[in-house]
């Protein structure tokens, strides 16, 4: 322990001392399609969102957990809002750890609302186990994680290419042109055709993205909505006061002069 | 001050008796004199208050909600933001209220040095809001500390690992910070007894700040003294309570902005990551508003160093009383002071540019420029320019400077207005 600190005291000395010397593997600007999230009335896509859900299940969530999610928030205002009945279907499909039975085992029964959305695995150590020791995020706040946020996710479930001659990647990595050194150990997913929309939509890989990126979008800011919808209404309050006051200032200091 | 508050009720009367609490209260904020020529300058030290009790409110509720333990700190923070009603907005209050508290309290300090309101006979209230600014200092960075995402423990253990370099018994020292051998879970419930506690030791001081302030009355853009009740002064009510109310929703309107539409912008994206002991964070990055202090630290290649400079950065501001010699207050008569003191300023904002890039190669020769320059203002600008500054004529009465030259006329010929 005490060695292990002070190993880490020096790792951060140099850090915080020392030149940091980042190895900045220059970053590709990200792509930025038009997300209807954006600006100051912006909103989700409802049918965009429940696709993207229907992605993440189909296809993320075979390797990234969401943790902070529950079903009960598919249902809420502001997210994909899929009828009650629609979100208990949708949670019973998942077995989730219930409570100790009479002899004390626990047994699996299916999801409930209430119940947090389901992990891949137990804990990080099968995460890594399953992965070639590259643990996959959670994904419930990884828009707002990362730089460049929805766009940088967008970007990177499609910047796949192969790899220019000459590069030699180890097993288990995949060229990918909007990865930090064009690096990462998330295979290709969304190729087109990986998910058959429900809604008849075409499963394009730009769709796809597009779609699963949206879903994120609203799991890592779910009030995101209602957030802009007040703000809206706080700004115009706080115009039309300054305006009275302004104004209210001006007579008073009148006669000051 | 010198009027008497007269209770209208008999309640008011007879607890007014008994302590003039409200007596206390109306003479300073009703006729308190205040110059009549305060510029808009003049109105963060309501601001600040403002942002000062916002602070308090969000926080008190935050804290019922939040669990300080290194294992939960971060879901119990997207559990306010996703399950507490209205969570998301408290906590967006209160991170973007931080940000927006220096912005206000930079301002106000800006200010000050700009008009000299730290001179003679101010000096005690400049010195009670160096030490406002430092417990400031202490708030904001443990509180930035709590949401136990990757900034947060990372910026924790550099920070605190500064204790070690104190000579033969750094090491301990910062083994008791941290209640063990790293940052952990006992480094986080301290760290949020100590953030609850300090607001309210601020609010103490500001309290004090206020008082010694009404002692002499506040400064003004001319720097000169106004005979309190003369027709240079105005009550604070309703001429200021006015003013400093419009700036104070002119401003809550930049704040709106922020929480409601960027309420991420000025914070860090690693942050939205859980704390991992294991790995460090590419770049480590202080907030915005410990940038210049970060890159003072970084221009020193020694740590012992670098940790006495960053503190003296801020302890030499507690000096400048006596590190001015020039007896003229404002800079609007003091031609080479504007200069030097907006050269300053714009030093200060360059060290917090450096703050945030990779110390390394023409980025830190610029750093250690700025870093000497910094203290070149204080410990060798500011005394010689007293000795050698041609200072230009002040004006006898705040009305002078105002009146056409008519007015001035009538008023050299003696008639009365």
């Amino acid at each position: 322990m005490q060695y292990l600190s002070k190993l880490l005291i020096l790792i951060f000395l140099n850090i915080a001392f020392f030149q940091i010397s980042v190895q900045a593997a220059e970053m590709k600007e990200p792509l930025h399609p038009e997300w209807s999230f954006e600006g100051p009335l912006g909103k989700f896509e409802r049918a965009s969102l429940q696709r993207g859900y229907q992605v993440y299940t189909e296809v993320c969530s075979g390797c990234h957990s969401m943790e902070l999610l529950s079903y009960r928030n598919l249902m809420e205002e502001g997210g994909p809002e899929f009828s009650e009945a629609q979100v208990k279907a949708m949670a019973a499909a998942f077995e989730v750890k219930g409570a100790p039975d009479e002899y004390g085992d626990v047994v699996m029964r299916p999801a409930i609302l209430s119940d947090k959305f389901a992990s891949p695995y137990e804990n990080e150590q099968q995460g890594r186990a399953a992965n070639g020791g590259a643990y996959p995020p959670d994904l419930s706040v990884m828009v707002k994680a990362r730089h460049g946020g929805a766009d940088y996710v967008y970007s990177l479930l499609l910047g796949y290419e192969d790899a220019p001659e000459g590069m030699i990647l180890d097993d288990g990595v995949y060229y990918n042109i909007y990865a930090k050194g064009q690096k990462i150990a998330m295979p290709q997913l969304l190729s087109a055709g990986a998910v058959e929309y429900s809604d008849g939509t075409e499963a394009t890989s730009e769709q796809m993205a597009r779609d699963v990126t949206m879903f994120l979008t609203w799991t890592a800011e779910p009030k995101l909505e209602a957030r802009k919808r007040i703000g809206f209404k706080v700004i115009t309050y706080l115009l039309i006061l300054s305006f009275l006051l302004y104004f209210t200032n001006k007579q008073i200091w009148k006669e000051s002069h | 001050m010198s009027e008497n508050y007269v209770p209208k009720s008999a309640v008011g009367k007879w607890f007014n008796e008994r302590l003039p609490l409200l007596d206390l209260i109306y003479g300073h904020l009703m006729p308190y004199p205040t110059p009549k020529n305060l510029n808009y300058f003049w109105t963060f030290g309501g601001i600040l208050t403002f942002c000062l009790v916002t602070q308090i409110v969000t926080g008190l509720v935050l804290a019922m909600h939040y669990v300080a333990d290194a294992d939960l700190a971060f879901a119990s923070v997207e559990h306010i933001m996703r399950d507490v009603n209205y969570g998301w907005l408290l906590r967006y209050i209160h991170a973007n209220g931080a940000s927006l508290f220096f912005m206000a309290v930079y301002i106000h300090m800006a200010r000050s040095m700009f008009y000299g309101s730290y001179k003679e006979p101010r000096e005690l209230i400049w010195i009670i809001g160096v030490f406002i600014f430092l417990l400031m200092i202490a708030t904001a960075f443990m509180g930035y500390v709590l949401p136990w995402g990757q900034m947060s423990f990372w910026g924790a253990t550099v920070i605190t690992n500064l204790f070690s370099a104190i000579p033969i018994v750094g090491e301990s020292v910062t083994n008791w910070l941290w209640g063990g051998y790293a940052v952990g879970s006992p480094l986080l419930t301290r760290f949020f007894t100590l953030h609850y506690l300090m607001p309210f030791l601020i609010f103490a001081l500001v309290i004090l700040h206020v008082w010694a302030l009404h002692v002499p009355g506040n400064n003004n853009p001319e720097g000169i003294d106004v005979v309190k009740g003369s027709q240079d002064t105005v009550p604070f009510h309703p001429h200021y309570v006015v003013k400093d109310l419009f700036a104070l929703v002119v401003f809550l309107i930049i704040f709106a902005g922020f929480v409601f539409f960027v309420p991420n912008l000025l914070g860090h994206t690693d942050n939205y990551i859980q704390a991992n002991p294991l790995q460090t964070p590419e770049h480590i990055v202080p907030e915005w508003y410990f940038l210049p202090f970060y890159a003072i630290l970084r221009a020193v290649p020694d740590k012992l160093g670098g940790v006495i400079l960053m503190v003296s950065a801020i302890a030499i501001l507690a000096f400048l009383p006596w590190l001015d010699t020039s007896k003229v207050r404002s800079a609007k008569y003091r031609p080479l002071y504007k200069q030097f003191v907006w050269l300053f300023f714009a030093n200060t904002i360059f060290l917090g540019y450096l703050g945030a890039q990779v110390a390394d190669g023409m980025y830190l020769i610029m750093g250690r420029i700025a870093t000497v320059y910094y203290f070149a203002h204080f410990i060798v600008i500011l005394p010689l320019l007293g000795y050698i500054e041609k200072t230009k004529p002040l004006p006898k009465s705040l009305s002078e400077p105002v009146l056409s030259k008519e007015e001035k006329e009538i008023i050299a010929s003696g008639a009365t207005t």
